[in-house]
Formats: C-alpha cells, sequence, structure tokens
C-alpha cells in the first residue's frame, strides 16, 4: 500500500502568498477572538472551587440548582459532567470561607435534598496560587520558545530557527483561538497539551528544514524555491503518515480518556493538524522571504554533501 | 551487509531483560494489606513487633496471606477487604497508639521482585483516590507573634535594667519604645542591643518626643518563618499518624507552604477536620495525694480531677481547673539549664501570664504542675515539672529529668499547642477512589485502542517493516514502564495521556526511517544499500527533531506542577526511550531478519510506487 504517489515535484512556493496571506488571515482571527472573547480560564488559573458529584441514578441538575442557589455562594455553574449521573459544579472564590468549608457545606446541603449523592472530586485553587501556574505557564511558553529557537539556529541557522518558531507559535495562537471561540476551558493540562504540540510540531519543521539543507547540498544548480519544493514534496507522504499516526493516539484519548482528558486531547488534535499546514507551507515560505541560500546551509570548508549522490536527483 | 555487532544485540538484550524484570510488578494485582508503623522515636517496629503482630492475628482467627517487613514498617496482605478491616481493628486495640495501623494496597507481586527494588508505578492522587491540600503558612502573623514577645522581653529587660520609659507598645511588626530623656534612651539601646542580637534599633524621634524603634533583623525573621512552617510541618505529621494513612506526604513547599497528600484517604472530610483544627495548650495542678491516685486508677477519680497518662506511660491525677492557658505562651525553646548545664525547656509567657504564673508558683512551691495538650477532646499530659521556687517576669526553665531529645519534643508540643502560624489551604485536590479507579481504566483504554489501531495501521502499510516497527514500539512502552516503575515517579492522568502521546509520536521516527528506505528503493538503490541509507540519514532528524519535544518536555518539567508535571515527566522520559527503541531495537530486529541474506532482492516494506518514467521528476 502506498497512498501518495507523487509524480512530480509539487510547486508550493509559486503558491507562498497565498498561504501566507491564509496564515495570517487565520491568525488575526484567532487573536481577534482572543481580545474579544478571551479564554475561559478553568479553576487552575482563575481560582475557585470545582465539586465532581455523581448519583445512583441520573442527575438533576435544575435541582442541583436550585439546592445551591439557596445557599448564596455567588454566581455559580452547574454542568452534566460525562455521564448523565455526574454533575460538576463550579464556585467562584468566596472570602472568608476556606474550600474545606465550602465543598463541606454544598455536599451537606446536598445529601440532605438527595441522599445517595457522591462526591468524586473536589478541585479548590486560591487566588494566589492560580495567578502563580498562570504565570508559571506563561513562563513555560516562553523558555520552550527560545529553547528551540537556541537550538535551530545552533543546528541550522536563524532563518530557520525564526521561521520555525513563527510558524508554530502561528499554531500556538490558532489553538488558543479555538478556545476562545468556542469558550472551551482552559485548564493545566491543556496548557502542557500546547507547549507538547509547539516542540512537536517544530519537530515537523525540523525533518522539512533537514531536508532542504539535504537538498541544498544535493541539487547544486536548482533554485531555492526548487530546492524547498522538492524538500517538502519529498517529505509530505511521511509528514501526513506520522501525523496520521500520532492523530489515531490522540483520538483515542479523546475518545476513551474520559472528561478530564477532554480538552487536553483536542488541544492536541488541533494543533497536530495545524503543524502540518504550518511546518510545510508556513515555516518554508518564511524561510524563503527571509532569504536563505546555498551558501547558508552548506558549508563550503567542509566535505559537501558528504555521501550526497548526484544521481539521486540531477 | 546489514550485520549488527553482538556488543549491540548484547545491549538490547540486557535492557529488554532490565525492562521486563521491572515491568512485571505492575501486572500483579493490589491486594487489601494492613501497615503497622509508628511515629513514636523511642518504639521500633521489628521482627518482635512482627511476631506479635501474627499471634494476634491468630488469636483473633484472622486468615492473612502474607506479611513482610521494610523501613517503612510492617505489611500484613489479606484476601478481601473485610477481612483487613477486622484485622485492622484488632491490631489496633492490641498495639495501642504507640502504632500507626493503616489500610493500605500493597502489591501481590512475588517478594524477590520487591527485593530488587522492582515496584509498580507510584500511582498519583488522581488515579488513587486521594487528598491533596497546599497549605500556606500565615507569616505575618508569625511575625506579629514574634513582635508581641519581644514587646515582653524589652519591657522586662528595661525594669531590670532600671531605664525610665514612658511608654512600650507594638507598631507593626516592630516594637516602638518611648522616653523622655535622651540618656535614657541610649541606655536602653546599648542594654537592648546587648541582650537581643536578633533586634536591629534605629532612632524616630519626632520632635521632643524621643523614641526607639525595635525591629527584627532580616536573618531572625527568615529563622521564625523558617521555624513556623517546620513546626506546623510537625503538627501536621503528628494528625496526620492519628488519620492513619499509610504512605502521607508532608512536605515543605517554597518558602512558605506545605504540601499535604494523603493517598487512599476515603473520608476526606474527616481527613480536613482533623488536619484543620486546633490544639490547645493548658496548665493545670497535679493532684498529689496518694490516695485519690490510686483510687482513680482504680476506676474512681475524685470529683474534679482527671485521670491522665504521662508520655513516659505513668498516671496523673490532674485537677480539672485550667490556671494557664496556652495562648498566653510566646515560645517555648529547647535548651540548657544555665547553672547545670542540663537540658531544659524555656518558655516565655505575656505579661497577664507572667503574672498569673507568679502567683501560681508563689502559693505552689513543692507542688506539681501538668502541661497538658488538649487536641479533639484528647488530652495528653506533656510534662508535669515540680514548682522550685516563685517564678515572675515571665520566663520559666523546665529541667531535669529530660535529655536533648526529649526537651526538643516538649518544646515542640508546647509550641504546637500555642502559637503554632495560622495555616490556610490555598490549594485543594481531592478525587474519591471509585473516579480513581475510573481514571485508570480509562487511561489504560486510551492508549490500548490507540495502539491497536496505530499497529494494524502500521502493519498494513508498510509490511514485514511495520511489524518491525510495532515491536520495537512495544519495547519502548516496555522500557518507559519500567524505567517509571524504577524511578518510582508519580504516574498521573496526563501521565497516562502521555504515555499514548509518545507512543504516537515515537512511530514518527520508524515512518522517518522507513519512508526513507522507500525513497531509496525508488530511486533504485539494492535493498540493503537502501536500509543502511535509511537508518544512517534518518538518525540526524530524529536527533534533531527529538531534542526541539525534550526542550518543551523538560520547560514543563521545571515549570509545571500537579498534573502538568506528571504529563512533563512521562513525556521526557518517552523520548529518550522511543529515541532507543526506534534506532536501536528496530535496526537490530532488521538486521536479524534480513542481514544475513547475501543476495536480498526485495525487502517488505509495503508497496514502493516507482514513478512510471524511469528518471524522476526533477527540478
Amino acid at each position: 500500500m502506498e497512498f501518495f504517489r507523487i509524480k512530480t515535484v509539487i510547486p508550493f512556493m509559486k503558491h507562498a502568498l497565498v498561504f501566507n496571506v491564509i496564515s495570517l488571515v487565520t491568525f488575526l482571527l484567532a487573536v481577534v477572538f482572543l481580545a474579544t472573547r478571551g479564554l475561559n480560564l478553568g479553576v487552575d488559573f482563575r481560582g475557585g472551587t470545582v465539586i465532581e458529584i455523581a448519583y445512583s441514578h441520573a442527575a438533576d441538575l435544575t435541582r442541583v440548582r436550585s439546592v445551591i442557589d439557596k445557599m448564596n455562594l455567588g454566581e455559580f455553574a452547574v454542568q452534566s459532567f460525562g455521564s448523565s449521573n455526574s454533575a460538576l459544579i463550579r464556585l467562584p472564590l468566596k472570602e472568608g470561607l476556606s474550600s474545606a468549608q465550602l465543598s463541606e457545606r454544598v455536599m451537606t446541603a446536598l445529601k440532605a435534598d438527595d441522599a445517595t449523592v457522591n462526591q468524586q472530586r473536589v478541585e479548590f485553587v486560591g487566588p494566589q496560587v492560580g495567578k502563580e501556574l498562570y504565570e508559571n505557564g506563561a513562563l513555560a511558553l516562553l523558555l520552550v520558545s527560545i529553547g528551540i529557537v537556541a537550538y535551530l539556529a545552533l543546528r541550522f541557522e536563524w532563518r530557520f530557527a525564526i521561521s520555525a518558531i513563527a510558524a508554530n507559535l502561528h499554531d500556538v495562537i490558532i489553538i488558543l483561538g479555538f478556545f476562545a471561540v468556542f469558550q472551551w476551558e482552559f485548564s493545566l493540562p491543556v496548557l502542557a497539551a500546547i507547549l507538547a504540540v509547539l516542540g512537536y510540531s517544530v519537530n515537523e519543521s525540523v525533518v522539512i528544514a533537514d531536508r532542504i539543507r539535504e537538498n541544498f547540498r544535493k541539487m547544486r544548480k536548482a533554485s531555492v524555491p526548487d530546492v524547498i519544493n522538492s524538500a517538502i514534496t519529498s517529505t509530505l507522504s511521511r509528514t501526513i503518515i506520522t501525523h496520521g499516526c500520532t492523530l489515531m493516539m490522540v483520538l483515542s484519548i479523546l475518545f476513551f480518556g474520559g472528561e478530564t482528558l477532554h480538552y487536553f486531547a483536542l488541544a492536541l488534535a488541533i494543533g497536530i493538524c495545524f503543524g502540518i499546514y504550518s511546518s510545510a507551507l508556513v515555516m518554508a515560505s518564511l524561510v524563503m522571504w527571509l532569504g536563505v541560500s546555498r551558501e547558508d546551509l552548506v558549508r563550503p570548508d567542509k566535505r559537501t554533501g558528504a555521501g550526497a549522490r548526484e544521481k539521486i536527483l540531477p | 551487509m546489514n550485520r549488527y555487532s553482538a556488543w549491540k544485540y548484547i545491549l538490547i538484550g540486557v535492557a529488554m531483560f532490565v525492562g521486563i524484570v521491572y515491568t512485571l510488578p505492575n501486572f500483579f494485582p493490589e491486594v487489601p494489606a494492613v501497615q503497622v508503623s509508628t511515629s513514636k522515636a523511642n518504639i521500633k517496629v521489628d521482627a518482635s513487633t512482627l511476631q506479635t503482630v501474627e499471634e494476634t492475628l491468630k488469636a483473633a482467627n484472622v486468615v492473612y496471606s502474607g506479611e513482610t517487613i521494610d523501613p517503612t514498617g510492617i505489611k500484613v496482605r489479606f484476601a478481601d477487604a473485610d477481612t483487613r478491616l477486622k484485622a485492622k481493628d484488632v491490631l489496633q486495640q492490641k498495639l495501642g497508639e504507640d502504632y500507626i495501623v493503616a489500610l493500605n494496597q500493597v502489591s501481590s507481586s512475588p517478594a524477590w521482585l520487591a527485593k530488587i527494588g522492582a515496584l509498580p508505578m507510584y500511582l498519583g492522587l488522581d488515579l488513587r483516590g486521594g487528598v491533596y491540600f497546599l497549605e500556606q503558612v500565615d507569616m505575618k502573623a508569625a511575625l506579629d507573634k514574634a513582635a508581641d514577645r519581644y514587646l515582653t522581653d524589652i519591657r522586662s529587660l528595661l525594669r531590670e535594667k532600671k531605664v525610665q520609659y514612658s511608654g512600650i507598645a507594638r507598631e507593626g511588626q516592630s516594637v516602638a519604645v518611648r522616653f523622655r530623656d535622651a540618656a535614657e534612651r541610649d541606655k536602653a539601646n546599648v542594654e537592648i542591643s546587648n541582650a537581643f542580637p536578633d533586634i536591629a534599633l534605629s532612632s524616630a524621634d519626632a520632635g521632643d518626643q524621643l523614641k526607639l524603634v525595635a525591629g527584627l533583623k532580616p536573618e531572625a525573621q527568615k529563622r521564625i518563618q523558617d521555624g513556623a512552617v517546620q513546626q506546623n510541618i510537625t503538627i501536621l505529621r503528628n494528625r496526620v499518624n492519628e488519620l492513619g494513612v499509610a504512605e502521607p506526604i508532608i512536605q515543605q513547599q517554597g518558602a512558605d507552604r506545605v504540601v499535604v497528600q494523603l493517598p487512599g484517604v476515603q473520608d476526606t472530610a474527616r481527613a480536613k477536620d482533623i488536619l484543620g483544627r486546633q490544639a490547645t495548650l493548658e496548665i493545670r495542678m497535679v493532684n498529689d495525694d496518694p490516695g485519690a491516685l490510686e483510687q482513680a486508677i482504680g476506676g474512681q477519680p475524685a470529683l474534679g480531677n482527671d485521670l491522665f497518662t504521662e508520655r513516659t506511660g505513668g498516671k496523673l491525677l490532674v485537677k480539672r481547673q485550667v490556671v494557664l492557658t496556652g495562648d498566653r505562651i510566646n515560645d517555648a525553646q529547647p535548651g540548657f539549664d544555665g547553672r547545670t548545664n542540663e537540658p531544659a525547656v524555656h518558655i516565655n509567657l505575656d505579661a497577664t501570664g507572667a503574672r498569673i504564673f507568679k502567683e501560681l508558683t508563689r502559693e505552689n512551691v513543692g507542688k506539681r504542675m501538668a502541661i497538658v495538650l488538649v487536641e479533639k477532646g484528647k488530652a495528653e499530659v506533656i510534662t508535669a515539672p515540680v514548682i522550685r521556687e516563685e517564678i515572675g517576669g515571665g520566663r520559666v526553665q523546665i529541667s531535669g529529668r529530660m535529655n536533648t531529645r526529649e526537651a526538643n519534643d516538649t518544646a515542640l508540643l508546647m509550641r504546637a499547642g500555642a502559637l503554632a502560624a495560622p495555616m490556610e489551604i490555598v490549594e485543594e485536590r481531592t478525587v474519591g477512589p471509585s473516579l480513581g479507579a475510573e481514571n485508570i481504566q480509562k487511561g489504560f483504554d486510551s492508549v490500548l485502542y490507540g495502539f491497536i489501531v496505530l499497529s494494524v495501521f502500521i502493519c498494513v502499510y508498510y509490511g514485514l517493516m511495520g511489524i518491525i516497527s510495532t515491536i520495537s514500539l512495544v519495547v519502548n512502552l516496555l522500557l518507559l514502564i519500567a524505567i517509571l516503575s524504577m524511578l518510582q515517579a508519580t504516574l498521573t492522568l496526563p501521565g497516562i495521556a502521555a504515555v499514548a502521546l509518545t507512543l504516537g509520536m515515537a512511530i514518527d521516527a520508524n515512518v522517518l526511517i522507513n519512508e526513507r528506505i522507500r525513497e531509496e528503493l525508488r530511486w533504485g538503490d539494492t535493498p540493503h544499500a537502501a536500509i543502511k541509507a535509511g537508518y544512517e540519514r534518518a538518525w540526524g532528524t530524529i536527533l534533531d527533531s527529538n531534542v526541539t519535544t525534550l526542550i518543551a518536555g523538560l520547560a514543563l518539567l521545571i515549570f509545571g506542577s500537579g498534573p502538568v508535571r506528571g504529563f512533563a515527566v512521562v513525556h521526557c522520559l518517552g523520548i529518550l526511550t522511543s529515541m532507543f527503541s526506534a534506532v536501536f531495537v528496530s535496526r537490530g530486529l532488521v538486521a536479524l531478519v534480513y542481514g544475513g541474506r547475501k543476495k536480498l532482492e526485495k525487502i517488505s516494506i509495503g508497496q514502493v510506487w516507482k514513478p512510471a518514467a524511469a528518471k524522476p521528476a526533477g527540478p
């Protein structure tokens, strides 16, 4: 079986401008949504209390709501969670009431209403801790970006480093854009997923950059766009197979991993899909715009193209 | 040809063997167990305790299936949870309060595995259920208390040295002393500096108001803060012991926070209650009438008296009237008697406390007083010293009949009841046991189903090379689980997701290699040359791409907390094992399959499509 029978080198770079415009538009859209709607920060970052409860029968959310409403705890939310028997209660931070007391009071009230209720999970994050988690998350993102740029600049060249990080941060913004548009809950695991995607997509950029470098050595007379086109074309089948495989695993997490991992898997899935596009098309065209040349990558003093065989590509 | 050197096979063999051995314990189900341990330093859990445990269980006709003894205590395994509950009650009754009898889950893996350190993976709270608290110690309160303490000390010092001052008061976290006379102020300055090296003095004169401000030096503040955290940890540890949790974790995090993790706690409300409660310290007089004591031991304590057990084990009859409470105590520190050089506990009382104590000691010379710690209605006599003389000035010393460690313990317990800086829960994560089991199942399912689909696809797409890739992926999984078990890194639900994700990403290396081999074949290389070139050229790419993924993983490890860290640990380890298995193991397998054949016509790598035109398309 072979999916990709690519007869000719696909002239991706001829349409570089189109791809860049598409990228820019989606990027700007994501930014606009982030700015206007903002992220629906979860309890990890915003602080507050989350209580997961389970009944032995289907949960009556209106009844749960009316019970909590009587307690006067501020703006709360009750939603179904996973199965129909479970419900998730979100409570805002309340001055002068510790988490222990809060969750216990809620549970006591719910128990009085319906004794079959069971507390499955409580998460409470104080305002200070939430702020720290948020700051640490931002710091981790920054550190990852710097680390990747430094490594790529060292291993390849600064143009690749800049293009790769720009292309992949654009993925990150788009994932965040999705979370803003649909107001999905942004929690710590989602942040982990985003950072993992960042590392993973760069991975993709590296494969293409590697091939561009190799092609510069092999295709001595070809123009820069041709070299890049050939690199993307020859790695295309690998790109899609690999991402397809990773996506299989991620979808498996999405379908079987339960509610806790839902948004985590969703962020990964979006990231992987956009990773293919951005590495192949955004990163490569950025490298081209930045004016990469053969001399930048193939050092004349070294034995150029060790092992490169001219017979492979004329 | 594609021969592979013997040492590489040996390396792979050793890695596989170690991998299998350390993965093994994870396949044995956990069985209910009771864990016997102790928190008291003078009591040991040893072979004789084990014997007692065995005899007790036999006497009560409780059937157990095995027992082990290790540094964490004695673990006795049972067939089911009901038997275990019965055993717990029986053992607790027999062993008494010096021992902690806790419910636990123990792997049923054979003893030789545990002996070589092969344990099942350490499951996080989201998988096994339990309570996680992050508590913040109120440092402002700790420093306020310290300032109160110095206020008393400075006041008595100035009186003692006969320095005239017009007023003394606490202002925030410093103490302000006012004077009418500059000479008196200078004298005070010298005296205070000499007596309290921890205090920094500054003059803050306003007009004819002469004022001296005493504040704690930064290093002293730090010492007080560290002390407050340590003290809170000790208090929490004592309370957790009472809860009977098998593997509690209580540790400092950052400057002013304490992490408490109680795996497997079922009754979370009770856990919160016990951890959050207040202890009080009471000073009461001992009823020394020998007849009354005997009568009390006989079961009939006289009216207005309580029979208590001393920490040393002796019985003590104590009057119910409380003469002094713990909030009058500013500080209690272990130290030495100035004259005899015996270990002692120095207690510092506030002004009211000092006055009451002076009266008390004057009227009761030669009698004993008991210092009682009351926690949740349960009283314990920390110490019961004899009053030798009248003590004024609020500085009390208890000495005699104790060694340094006992002095430490006593001081600690007194502080526990008196001045623990308040703590506040700033983060809480509680997971019920059923949800934990559900999470394990869900995590396991996502790895399993994802892996099946992935393997089928790869095998179909790449033929025999796909099977080799799948085998190397299995090796990857094996090594990853082995390393996680070996390091006893905490496995969380996001950690299991990371296992799935790692497998999905690890296949990348195999795809890279296989695609490369196909490509080489397409351009007309011989199969052997194609395999060689495929592995060689793919290696550089694999390395580069894994390094960048590793950078992301490490950043998560450093900055992540809780669930994210669990994800990052698995992610980072998975990258390392995948590099080993994709390159080393799959290469070895290929060499094993194809290496021996001199004339290799074809590799089973799925269909290699060649362009219709003999000349490949290109620029």
